[in-house]
């Protein structure tokens, strides 16, 4: 077992060795460890007897995995249909101008990250935000805007 | 006076305005005065957009936008001294007459609630609310019945799968029910990613035990011990409230060993997605459950032959299976008498985009898409035209404005088939919006205004789409992407005429070759809103013009000196240092340094700065 192996090995044990569980256990790890690195999937694979290549490519299908450390604080923009008819785009921009990161970037003080996602289901709120998870409904640019430089502040 | 009951909107939508909040506030205060009051979180209302909504049984009384200042009032005025705070009624605009009660909104009254029949009422993670509710009663009666009868009522009642096909129900559980093969699994899809549905998360947070029921029908129906539920990461309240669910209706004996002492035993395991929308296509559903990448596979074999695991296995999407319990408990004549001649029952939309109102709407089928958007959605917002609709999320189409009066079932969305010329009085149905191009699909419903660039519409989808594919099909792989690229030079202002022909040649190879539901309708919002908006095609090729001024590359801003009283707001909030201007003195943009991110648009308070195009014909 690799380093930072007791929560990798905490995590398989609640796992029986079977190839179905591969999915899971690679969620319970990313919850536990914030993203995947490159051991905990050879981990895994050592587990449920299969090569790392077969769980690293069941890992790279599903948008939902990171293989990067995210930033202390994850912006997500929803580019849903209901948010993107409401300039969600927009919004994005606003992001990215004054972090200066794109999509799936961290900034290089790992601060902040970045992501777009396709629909978080709370289309009457449109464009919508989260920002470590909280939802912010209604958005508009200059409302982003002063939450970012909050969070800025927050930081010096 | 009678006992009150506050139920208050624990759903998504209203929680990130924060409704737990509220519903603490209402806790203590209740408990300091020592009220004999109940208050229960439900699930959504459906009414996201004036949330946080707080209903007031049993007067039938629904406060909106209700933030945690209000608390004391309704507490101290309705709850204690029996006046409602009228402040807080729903009204239709600013200065319309307030609306006290929750059925007399138009929102809800043109409503007929089945799938949502719990949604808001019930207190999700209580099982004694769901059984209050005549919960369970179906599974009861199916338990008395034969796995035979069970489907002949469901084939009666003409239930169709509400996940967008429209394919029978009970057809489906016959083959199952037929197919060789031990064992069978049961699995309820709930991996909603159509951007601009969230139906089905609504459900599963509002009343998970409909859908636990509904499985525990159909797993006996086809004879299944074993049942799954796939549904999205992205949705942690409703895996989080269907678990509670599930450990409930275990310790009452509904799901389990030897059901309500019947001898039938079933369980369900609860399998969360990672964030690929091509997994509620049902194949590749059903290799992710396994753990598999989800890419689809070829049918047949169906699933009913050889699903999950390699066993006869039954797909149903939530609504579906949220339904299958009121028509075990109430008949099946009772279900075919609501809806249109083919398509019966009722149908959920998510209505959103350019509505006044938007939210969950349940109607039933046949009804026209006009009254949707009008009668409960309240019309266009701003004074602006209703330009199209859009269905069936990344795989339906755009209708226009002008074929409002379709009613909708399964048919009408799915033929290609071009609409006559008297369209006024086609019911939205399967059926009817077949025929315009569009399709059902799981319900989205996104309404456009003068404001919404087709063209943009079209780019935004298949880029959606074009992301999504699994790769396994060159056709999707790459035609979504070589569309999705065509699109992107006609929004840029380079595109040719000849693209126009490009497109369509691609569409129809995208389609034809394709393997699964995804690239099969991937290309029909290009094919939509080219049968419907070529002129806005036109517009951009020929007069490198945006009508709706949404394509960056073909719009600028400009500051209109007559209008603009120098108050520096735009200047100050511009990120590319773009504006210049004395103090009220009128300002102005330099073009080669603004990156029309819109801020200076947005912020003017006078609407001084102007968003510009071509004109007609080509010249600025």
């Amino acid at each position: 077992m690799t380093d930072g192996g007791s929560v990798t090995r905490s995590v398989l044990s609640d796992f029986e060795k079977k190839r179905e569980h591969v999915i899971a256990i690679l969620q319970r790890l990313q919850q536990e460890k914030r993203y995947l690195a490159e051991d905990d999937i050879e981990d895994i694979a050592r587990h449920l007897d299969m090569s790392a290549n077969e769980v690293y490519g069941v890992a790279t299908f599903y948008t939902g995995f990171k293989f990067h450390p995210p930033g202390e604080h994850h912006i997500a923009v929803c580019m849903g249909t209901a948010c993107h008819v409401k300039a969600s785009d927009e919004l994005l921009d606003v992001v990215k101008n004054e972090l200066g990161i794109t999509p799936g970037e961290t900034s290089s003080d790992g601060m902040f990250s970045l992501d777009r996602v396709a629909c978080l289901g709370c289309c009457a709120l449109s464009p919508v935000v989260t920002i470590d998870g909280e939802v912010h409904g209604r958005m508009t640019p200059s409302k982003l805007l002063d939450l970012l430089r909050g969070l800025e502040e927050n930081h010096g | 006076m009678a006992e009150h009951t506050v139920l208050v909107c624990t759903g998504t939508g209203c929680s990130s305005s924060h409704a737990p909040q509220i519903y603490e506030a209402f806790e203590k205060a209740i408990d300091e005065r020592g009220l004999a009051v109940t208050v229960k979180k439900t699930g959504c209302h459906g009414f996201c957009q004036r949330g946080p909504i707080v209903v007031v049984e049993p007067e039938d009384i629904l406060y909106c936008e209700v933030t945690v200042d209000d608390v004391p009032d309704i507490v101290t005025m309705h709850l204690a001294q029996g006046t409602p705070v009228e402040r807080l009624f729903y009204r239709e605009t600013d200065d319309s007459e307030p609306i006290p009660h929750y059925h007399d909104i138009p929102f809800y009254g043109n409503q007929h609630r089945i799938i949502l029949r719990n949604c808001g009422q019930i207190d999700p993670e209580d099982i004694d609310d769901y059984l209050e509710a005549d919960g369970y009663r179906g599974l009861e009666k199916a338990l008395g019945m034969t796995p035979d009868e069970v489907i002949e009522e469901i084939k009666a009642s003409g239930l169709r799968g509400r996940g967008g096909a429209g394919f029978p129900t009970g057809r489906k559980w016959r083959f199952c029910r037929d197919a060789n093969g031990e064992p069978k699994y049961m699995i309820c899809n709930a991996d909603e990613g159509d951007p601009g549905a969230f139906m089905d998360r609504s459900i599963l947070e509002a009343d998970p035990h409909s859908v636990i029921e509904g499985l525990a029908i159909a797993a006996y129906a086809i004879g299944a011990r074993h049942g799954y539920i796939y549904v999205r990461e992205e949705y942690p309240l409703a895996i989080h409230r269907f678990t509670i669910a599930r450990d409930q209706a275990r310790e009452r004996g509904y799901l389990g060993d030897d059901i309500l002492g019947s001898g039938f035993s079933f369980d369900i395991e609860i399998k969360k997605g990672a964030g690929a929308f091509v997994c509620g296509e049902e194949t590749a559903l059903m290799a992710s459950i396994e753990g598999k990448r989800g890419m689809p596979r070829p049918r047949p074999p169906y699933p009913a032959q050889q699903g999950v695991h390699g066993k006869p296995t039954t797909i149903n999407n939530v609504k579906t299976l949220a339904t299958v319990p009121a028509i075990m408990a109430r008949g099946a004549e009772w279900y075919a008498s609501i809806g249109s001649e083919r398509s019966t029952g009722t149908a959920v939309f998510a209505l959103t985009g350019k509505t006044a109102n938007s939210g969950l709407v349940e109607v039933p089928m046949g009804t026209p898409l006009r009254s949707i958007i009008y009668d409960i959605g309240g019309g266009v917002p701003y004074g602006k035209e209703l330009k199209a609709v859009q269905t069936g999320g990344p795989s339906g189409g755009c209708i226009p404005a002008h074929l409002a009066d379709l009613t909708f079932d399964y048919e009408s969305l799915v033929q290609d088939v071009y609409v006559p010329a008297n369209y006024v009085d086609l019911p939205i149905d399967y059926e009817t919006l077949a025929r315009v191009g569009s399709i059902m699909g799981s319900g989205g419903m996104v309404v456009m205004d003068d404001d919404t660039c087709m063209v943009d519409v079209a780019h935004f989808f298949l880029s959606f789409t074009q992301y999504e594919s699994c790769g396994k099909c060159p056709t999707c792989r790459i035609g979504t992407k070589k569309m999705m690229d065509l699109l992107a030079k006609i929004k840029a202002g380079r595109g040719e005429m000849s693209d126009i022909n490009l497109l369509e040649e691609l569409a129809i190879t995208v389609k034809n070759g394709s393997l699964c539901g995804l690239g099969q309708t991937a290309p029909n919002p290009v094919l939509t809103t080219l049968r419907y908006f070529r002129e806005e095609y036109v517009a951009h090729i020929r007069d490198r013009r945006c009508p709706a001024r949404v394509c960056k590359e073909l719009i600028w801003y400009e500051i209109d000196p007559e209008a603009c009283i120098g108050c520096g707001k735009c200047a100050s909030n511009c990120s590319a240092d773009a504006i210049t201007g004395e103090a009220k003195q009128p300002h102005v943009i330099d073009a080669s340094k603004c990156i029309k991110c819109g801020m200076c648009f947005k912020v003017c308070p006078t609407g001084a700065v102007k968003k510009q195009t071509n004109l007609p014909g080509g010249g600025a």
